[in-house]
């Protein structure tokens, strides 16, 4: 069994108007790879769950400026001045979550969870219309759970059955998303045979990813460029 | 503009706040300072993108982005840190496993709640883990300026800006004078600069307790 596939197939699994959980925090653990592919196919009104938005231009940034987007649901959109213009331009919806609120409505939506209750945004604006239940005394606020059409996310290493590892801080929402997706595809570095991964190191075992495609970008310097 | 010697001092000022053996996530800005103030106490910092154990920034050579802080800077790990998800750090932080979060403010009102993630009239496009940490540290210290660069105190009777949770801050550490609040108000505990207690009041317009104040400037006295 091998869930390698190539990377323009991976589109073959979105379509118009899918929700996408898109891993990644700032540029580190982001599917560059696959957020290419999309930015240079016909795929329209999707809706992002991610972190941020990229950088201008970069990562989930060139989606933005290719015009595949409807709607972003993030914590932090302003380290990217065109998530803000569009916005403010009404050619993007935003939805503003807390990043643990996010984290863990993903958590739930992949946990089988519909909803859960939590304290962080009791008597903020991010509260307003929320449901409040007092637990012990204290006042908690309702939050549904988030699930995606497809997940895609980035890890340093798979397996060929899709067992998966990151990289220190990349691994920030990816393994979470990789349990909330009816579709999981992780972009990696690198594939290895089965059993070169150790059970001890595998952060995201295999039952949750359908595909894996190879990161066409090498590092450099700490960074991933284009490999020439 | 604050001085970088004004930044050192609140951020001075914070380390002496933490304790040998805490957990202490700091928040962006004059907290990124405080690491370079701890002298010889071990404190053990959480990153929210998903590190505990954050170590100095590396050599140019030893960059990996994807070793990276909160503020999306290259850092490295210390002995005994560990790496989790987004998820499982914000167990973490709303789980109230986080001993301190030293937190930059827009405002703090007389009662110490908070306000440090929008500002009114403009696009609330960010939140990140802030009123995460606010709702979730077991301590709250904000370390900012006394006053925004319009001159206005940055200490409030009422906030005007949009409030980060109903959560308050335990203390606040300015380059002027450190307060603490509690629920009676605020309260006065240390002067750091030779600003007078009138000006102080003028600035801030909130009434304050002063009974047990450390003046820490040679230049006046109570």
């Amino acid at each position: 069994m091998n869930k390698l596939i190539d990377r323009s197939d991976a589109l073959n699994y979105i379509k118009d108007g899918d929700t996408l959980l898109v891993g990644g925090f700032g540029l580190s653990g982001t599917p560059l790879t696959l957020l290419d592919e999309l930015a240079n196919s016909n795929i329209r009104d999707l809706t992002v769950v991610s972190n941020n938005l990229g950088e201008v231009g970069k990562g989930l940034g060139k989606l933005l400026v290719s015009g595949n987007l409807k709607k972003a649901v993030g914590s932090y959109f302003t380290t990217n001045r065109d998530a803000v213009e569009a916005w403010k331009e009404g050619k993007l919806e935003i939805e503003l979550v807390p990043q643990g609120t996010l984290a863990e409505a993903i958590r739930c939506g992949g946990a089988g969870i519909g909803g859960f209750y939590t304290k962080t945004g009791i008597g903020t604006t991010l509260a307003d219309g929320k449901e409040q239940k007092v637990f012990d005394g204290e006042t908690y606020i309702l939050e549904q759970a988030i699930k995606g059409d497809v997940s895609i996310i980035k890890a340093l290493k798979a397996d060929t059955l899709g067992n998966l590892i990151y990289d220190h801080t990349a691994r920030n929402f990816n393994a979470v998303m990789a349990t909330a997706g009816e579709i999981v595809i992780a972009e990696v570095d690198e594939i290895v045979e089965v059993g070169d991964l150790h059970p001890l190191e595998i952060v995201t075992p295999h039952v949750y990813v359908d595909h894996v495609v190879l990161n066409k970008y090498v590092k450099k310097g700490g960074v991933y460029v284009e490999s020439i | 503009m604050l001085s970088q010697s004004e930044r050192i001092k609140i951020a001075k000022r914070v380390a002496e706040e933490l304790s040998e053996g805490q957990i202490v996530n700091l928040g962006v800005g004059i907290p990124t300072l405080i690491p370079d103030f701890l002298g010889d106490k071990k404190v053990f910092l959480q990153s929210e993108n998903g590190l505990l154990g954050m170590g100095p920034t590396p050599d140019d050579e030893n960059v990996n982005m994807d070793l990276i802080s909160a503020s999306k800077k290259p850092i490295t790990m210390e002995k005994g840190a560990s790496l989790f998800d987004s998820s499982d750090s914000f167990v973490m932080i709303r789980g109230g496993h986080i001993d301190v979060a030293v937190l930059g403010a827009l405002q703090v009102d007389q009662y110490g709640e908070i306000a440090n993630w929008a500002v009114p009239g403009k696009s609330i496009l960010g939140v990140g883990g802030a009123i995460d940490l606010v709702a979730g540290a077991k301590r709250i210290i904000i370390a900012c300026t006394l006053q925004a660069k319009d001159g206005k105190s940055k200490l409030v009777k009422k906030l005007t800006f949009p409030s980060s949770g109903t959560r308050r801050a335990n203390i606040l550490v300015t380059e002027h004078a450190v307060f603490k609040f509690t629920n009676t108000g605020t309260e006065l505990i240390e002067i750091l600069s030779d600003i007078s207690m009138e000006k102080l009041k003028e600035i801030t317009g909130v009434e304050f307790g002063y009974d047990n104040v450390k003046i820490s400037s040679s230049k006046i006295t109570k």
